[in-house]
């Protein structure tokens, strides 16, 4: 049946310039620098986009739900296409062809995919938190003659944060696990590297089985950070806790 | 701007796209069926008494979701020949159909994220059920079987719906084993003919319009549901 051979991760590659290892050390390289790259932005984007949704029902509101009904609604691997393929052909002709002759602009058009794909969803837990606090405290904070920007930087947003930390640690992962699909566009990740050394070796199930042992280790050390900072962050009181174990 | 629509090509091409997007609907109502009975037995598992079983089952289903689906699809594309070779005692990889082989792996792979959405559902029903059902004098799997997870589903109804509408975009990843399911078609339509705008756009659209479809049908259930719940 099947011959297994470890020692083909020792191995040199056919160019002889690194072990297949370290091929997929590198592709790890390259996961963790887009994954975190578009987590970065995604962070950003997604808290304006969720708190666009909760301002008063208007075209600020509209136009955010739109967003995100739009990015959650199309698959990665086609939102990855788009970017690759069909995005650089809305701009002028002249820079197209720049971004066309330009061999990095996969890892450009990933980041880009990634982040916008997960701030829709980031979004969605940030008005999720602002909701679930209890609408006397913006009302309270207004009161005091706060400004709608100051409601929602110093009363609610440190709220919803750590309310959803946990989801957020979802999220994460997440976008982690995604980035393989950027190996559709070329970008070469680990799930890149991994093809190519089963292509290479035909050792499919050690190739794989390295791979998953490395994404399982990147998840595990998301998680323990993430947890890491729910306690560092915790507000005794709040009985944050019981909502986010809740789901 | 060199954005270019030539709508001849998606006639041309239309029975190709039709015939896609019937395999992916296929593929993600086989799955989510089987994923769904599979990932309550799953939950029922974890939730036994025996911590043996609940630590494994536990164990793969974690395992299973924290590593990219893109990773399982290609695990299961090369492991499932060896299984049935396995299974049947057949000497050599035994042949597997795409779709087949796909079904198999979103099964096994959705079965881990139903199993997670189930026990929550059936965490939700109050233990007093169970014990009104054993002072019947009920065995375990009938209370389970007629009290808890019909109740169970019905609570988890909203979320089984919207990991459903997950489930066929997640779909649309087989197409990186050259099976044609409706992004498949498309894109192997785009690299043949050149023209990747009008396939690309019009995959997005379809997928765009039938997503936010399924999920008003989704919320609007959650109403009809919610004044019952607990």
């Amino acid at each position: 049946m099947y011959h297994w051979n470890w020692s083909v991760l020792w191995a040199a590659t056919a160019d002889g310039t690194s072990t297949y290892l370290g091929t997929l050390l590198a592709g790890l390289g390259w996961t963790l620098l887009v994954g975190l790259s578009a987590w970065l932005i995604a962070l950003m984007v997604g808290t304006v986009v969720g708190v666009a949704r909760t301002l008063p029902r208007g075209i600020t509101a509209r136009l955010a739900e739109l967003y995100v009904d739009v990015l959650r609604s199309i698959p990665l691997i086609v939102q990855m296409f788009l970017w690759f393929y069909v995005a650089p052909d809305l701009l002028p002709d002249r820079a197209a062809d720049a971004v066309k002759a330009w061999d990095r602009y996969n890892v450009v058009a990933a980041i880009l995919c990634l982040s916008l794909f997960t701030s829709a969803r980031v979004a969605e837990q940030v008005r999720a938190g602002i909701e679930a606090i209890a609408p006397g405290q913006a009302s309270a904070a207004r009161a005091l003659g706060m400004r709608t920007a100051d409601v929602y930087r110093q009363v609610l947003l440190p709220v919803a944060f750590r309310k959803i930390l946990p989801a957020l640690t979802n999220e994460f992962v997440n976008i982690i696990k995604n980035t393989s699909v950027a190996f559709t566009i070329a970008v070469v990740e680990l799930m890149a590297a991994t093809r190519s050394m089963q292509e290479m070796t035909f050792q499919v199930f050690e190739a794989f089985t390295a791979a998953t042992l490395i994404y399982l280790s990147v998840n595990l050390l998301v998680v323990r950070l993430m947890s890491h900072l729910e306690h560092r962050f915790e507000v005794p009181g709040l009985g944050l806790r019981k909502t986010g174990e809740g789901r | 701007m060199s954005l270019t629509m030539d709508v001849d090509t998606i006639v041309s091409a239309a029975p190709q796209l039709v015939r896609g997007f019937v395999f992916t609907v296929k593929l993600t109502l086989l799955s989510a069926a089987g994923g769904l009975v599979l990932g309550t037995v799953l939950a029922l598992l974890r939730l036994s008494g025996s911590r043996l079983v609940a630590g494994v089952v536990g164990a793969w289903v974690n395992a299973v979701r924290s590593v990219p689906l893109l990773l399982v699809i290609f695990w299961f594309y090369f492991l499932v020949p060896y299984l049935g070779a396995w299974l049947t005692g057949a000497r050599r990889p035994i042949e597997i159909d795409a779709l087949t082989s796909c079904v198999i792996t979103f099964i096994l792979f959705e079965a881990c994220y139903f199993c997670e959405i189930m026990r929550a559902g059936i965490q939700s029903i109050p233990p007093g059920q169970v014990n009104a059902g054993r002072a019947l004098g009920m065995r375990h799997w009938t209370i389970m079987g007629s009290i808890v997870i019909p109740q169970a589903v019905r609570n988890m109804l909203p979320v089984i719906l919207s990991q459903t509408i997950v489930l066929f975009q997640d779909v649309s990843l087989v197409s990186v084993l050259s099976i044609k399911d409706f992004f498949g078609s498309a894109d192997f339509v785009a690299k043949r003919d050149g023209r990747p705008h009008e396939m690309y756009l019009l995959v997005a659209l379809v997928y765009l319009v039938t997503c936010i479809a399924l999920a008003r049908l989704a919320k609007r259930l959650q109403h009809r549901l919610a004044p019952s719940g607990h």
